[in-house]
């Protein structure tokens, strides 16, 4: 006979989990009590919200599943926006959550809250234990739905009693919950149909987004987009997914995307989206998205099908068999010049990126925030994992690093949550002890979880924090500068903490960078200091994210740079 | 989207997993996307692990494509028919009490029976009659009942099955 609680412990072990992030309180005493005993590790943190990130970011980075643990009450709904960002970028999460007894349910006993109807529409199921000899098979169902199909995160409440409970149960051998069956493989017909109008098409472009990460199809992307040169972009979520460096390569679209990403997107025939969703802030104005394409979409999720934008050959599946299946097809075609098809197109796609290239001006006595990045970028040779807040350092990151590798760039982009980069990090370096790891930072975004710098202490976590200090926050004003006539409204942080200061006081490395010239030396030293390092980087106040497509606007309609020139 | 111009009205028949929380999840998928839910009935099936969710609903046909398959994404959820979409039969049950002293009750019992209703409470100064039929035939009924001076109405909300050998039979989930 075991408890409850060593149950749990099993079952994670037999899941393959080595690391958990969490915060204890009175009903998961037990749970903490017999984790000491157990090979699992548990990583403090020091609010919930940055367990749930951590354990966010150590997924994303990983593949695997991330696991997080909190008590009840105040516990529990510390860690819903961590869920909510998870849900909304598709990451597999665990959250466990303590609940007081069973027969003290909905009597608002101390610390009772309802985490299971909280998290209802932001998790991909979640479940309340109510009987011991549920519990094995309830943990082994919330892996296995949070990591097969569109993954997505998983709450299971477990009232104190079941973790007291006695208990003959052991870790089910299989898991088969009737109603449940992602599809994987695409539809034969619907791949032959896409073959032939990519076929047919003159001016195609792949739109790929974080399904290809998810998928692990990467490879699959870089041949399919080869094999008949298409010119590629992808979403903020999609980086990385496809080389920066490929010469088919547009750079990031829609609302801070490239001129060359919106320009080919808006005049191309056809698009093919792989697991992408047509989000707002790619598509810009639905009426003027891309008037002549027709398109090709495949996703895991039908749902995400024909959402926003409709689609004319939708594909159902796994975006790496159905890119594998799509090229078999494509290859029965034998006689056609594959690269012929898009020589003109790309001579125009090739002008579109010469006209305007990403850029910004370079000054000599003012840091600006894109050198900074692009300068991290050079220095870990594009291959530092690399976490960001919300806000411009979010589009700069994705704009001036040049990610050529999945799973490097760890970033909210569905639900924007400022405070998630610096827990995210400490998640991705649990889970990659030797890779570098950066968090690019805003000032605003990284006093929200701040009190993570102690956690990478404690674990010895060497995460290297570089704050993009411009003294705001920074998106906010520049749609008040845009669109609200300079009317700074509550976006000013002149009154802020001294960075380096804090990064001492929690026992961390803080360094000062207020000239371009510190900016190189600045970074050289976090790459070589062993442990965690803030750098604080006092960026040009008013420097603006461009190409920026306005709220409401179709995206082939930038404003690319400031409208004259500051004094 | 033209939401007005293009409403329809759709029965889902929806199989679920006959566990606490289900019907929540149900309805707040609909609540939470801004959905209609017109008339919505649960009850367990003939296999005691499922329950069968009647629910009428409108919208544009992107809508009722977005919540078909919003249902089928929920894990509890086995299996969504539109059953409005095939052949089918649809019943639902009103119960109405209304004023009905001596004086009335020979005309009650002749309008009961001409909507083939039963009498199944009666006191001194009311009288509950049930009826059965689609939903032309309670508004109908409803109407007549409207004279005599309606105190109460219940109404189950509609339940449909498909006609023919069709069942609605736990299976893989059309993508
Ligand atoms: C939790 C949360 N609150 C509010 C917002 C709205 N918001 C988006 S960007 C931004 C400014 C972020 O400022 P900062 O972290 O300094 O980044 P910057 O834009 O200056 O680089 C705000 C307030 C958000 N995304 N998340
Ligand atoms: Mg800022």
């Amino acid at each position: 006979m075991r408890i409850g609680a060593e149950l749990f412990l099993d079952c994670l072990v037999r899941e393959g989990v080595s690391h958990i992030f969490g915060f204890p309180g009175g009903v998961v005493l037990k749970l903490y009590d017999r984790l000491m005993d157990s090979d699992i590790k548990h990583i403090l943190t020091r609010h919930e919200q940055a367990a749930a990130h951590a354990a966010d970011g150590y997924s994303r980075s990983t593949g695997k599943v991330g696991v997080c643990l909190a008590t009840s009450g105040p516990g529990a709904t510390n860690l819903v926006t961590g869920i909510a960002t998870a849900y909304m970028d598709s990451v597999p999460l665990i959250a466990f959550t303590g609940q007081v007894s069973t027969d003290l349910i909905g009597g608002d006993a101390f610390q009772e809250a309802d985490i299971v109807g909280i998290t209802r529409p932001i998790t991909k199921h979640n479940f309340l234990v109510k009987d011991v000899a549920d519990l094995a098979r309830t943990i082994r169902e919330a892996f296995h739905i949070a990591r097969t199909g569109r993954p997505g995160p998983v709450l299971v409440d477990l009232p104190r009693d079941m973790l007291d409970a006695a208990t003959r149960h052991v870790y089910p051998k299989t898991v088969e919950i009737r109603g449940y069956n992602p599809v994987y493989d695409g539809n034969p017909g619907q791949i032959r149909r896409a073959a032939n109008l990519i076929l047919n098409s003159t001016r195609p472009v792949i739109y790929a987004g974080g399904g290809v990460i998810i998928s692990a199809a990467s490879k699959e992307l870089v041949q399919m987009a080869e094999l008949i040169n298409i010119p590629t972009t992808t979403t903020l979520m999609g980086l990385g997914g496809f080389p920066a460096s490929h010469p088919l390569f547009l750079g990031m679209l829609g609302m801070h995307g490239t001129y060359a990403a919106n320009m080919t997107i808006s005049n191309s025939d056809l698009i093919l989206a792989v697991g992408a969703r047509f989000d707002d802030r790619v598509t810009g104005k639905i009426e003027e998205f891309a008037p002549n394409a027709k398109i090709i979409h495949i996703d895991i999720d039908p749902s995400a099908i024909s959402k926003n934008v409709k689609v004319d050959i939708p594909i159902v599946g796994d975006a790496k068999n159905i890119l594998k299946s799509l090229m078999a097809e494509l290859k029965k075609h034998s006689d056609t010049k594959w690269k012929e098809i898009t020589r003109e197109w790309l001579k125009e796609v090739n002008a579109w990126e010469k006209e305007n290239p990403l850029k910004y001006e370079k000054i000599d006595d003012v840091i600006k925030p894109q050198q900074v990045v692009e300068e991290i970028y050079r220095l870990t040779r594009g291959d530092a994992i690399v976490t960001t807040d919300v806000g411009q350092n979010q589009m700069w990151t994705a704009q001036y690093y040049k990610f050529e590798k999945p799973r490097r760039l760890l970033s909210s982009g569905g639900l924007g949550t400022m405070g998630f980069g610096l827990p995210a990090a400490i998640g991705a370096q649990v889970g990659n002890p030797d890779s570098l790891v950066f968090a690019i930072a805003g000032d605003g975004s990284v006093q929200m979880n701040i009190q993570e710098l102690i956690t990478a202490v404690q674990y010895e976590l060497p995460v290297k924090v570089a704050i993009l200090n411009n003294g705001y926050l920074g998106m906010v004003r520049q749609w008040q500068e845009l669109f609200f006539d300079r009317r700074y409204s509550a976006t000013d942080l002149e009154v802020s903490p001294d960075f380096v200061g804090v990064a001492k006081a929690y026992g961390a490395k803080g360094m000062e960078g207020n000239k371009p010239s510190d900016v190189e030396k600045i970074i050289k030293e976090a790459i070589n200091t062993a442990g965690p390092v803030v750098m604080n980087f006092r960026v040009e106040r008013e420097e603006n994210v461009y190409p920026m497509v306005p709220l409401g606007a179709g995206i082939k309609d930038m404003i690319l740079g400031p409208p004259e020139k500051k004094k | 989207m033209n939401e007005k111009t293009n409403q329809r009205r759709r029965t889902l028949s929806i199989l679920v997993q006959n566990k606490f929380g289900v019907l929540s999840r149900v309805a707040s998928l609909f609540s939470g996307r801004g959905y209609n839910i017109e008339s919505l009935s649960v009850a367990p099936t003939e296999d005691p692990t499922l329950s069968r969710v009647t629910l009428v609903t409108d919208g544009s046909e992107e809508i009722l494509e977005q919540i078909y398959k919003q249902l089928n994404k929920l894990i509890d959820v086995i299996k969504v028919v539109d059953t409005s979409r095939e052949n089918h039969v649809n019943r639902e049950m009103v119960l109405v009490k209304v004023r009905g002293d001596a004086s009335v009750r020979a005309d009650l019992i002749r309008a009961a029976d001409v909507f083939k209703g039963n009498i199944i409470d009666a006191s001194a100064r009311t009288c509950t009659i049930e009826v059965t039929g689609e939903e032309g035939k309670i508004e109908a009924f409803i109407d007549l009942m409207t004279s005599f001076g309606i105190l109460e109405i219940a109404r189950t909300g509609r339940v449909a099955i498909s006609k023919g050998p069709r069942t609605l039979k736990p299976g893989r989930v059309k993508p």
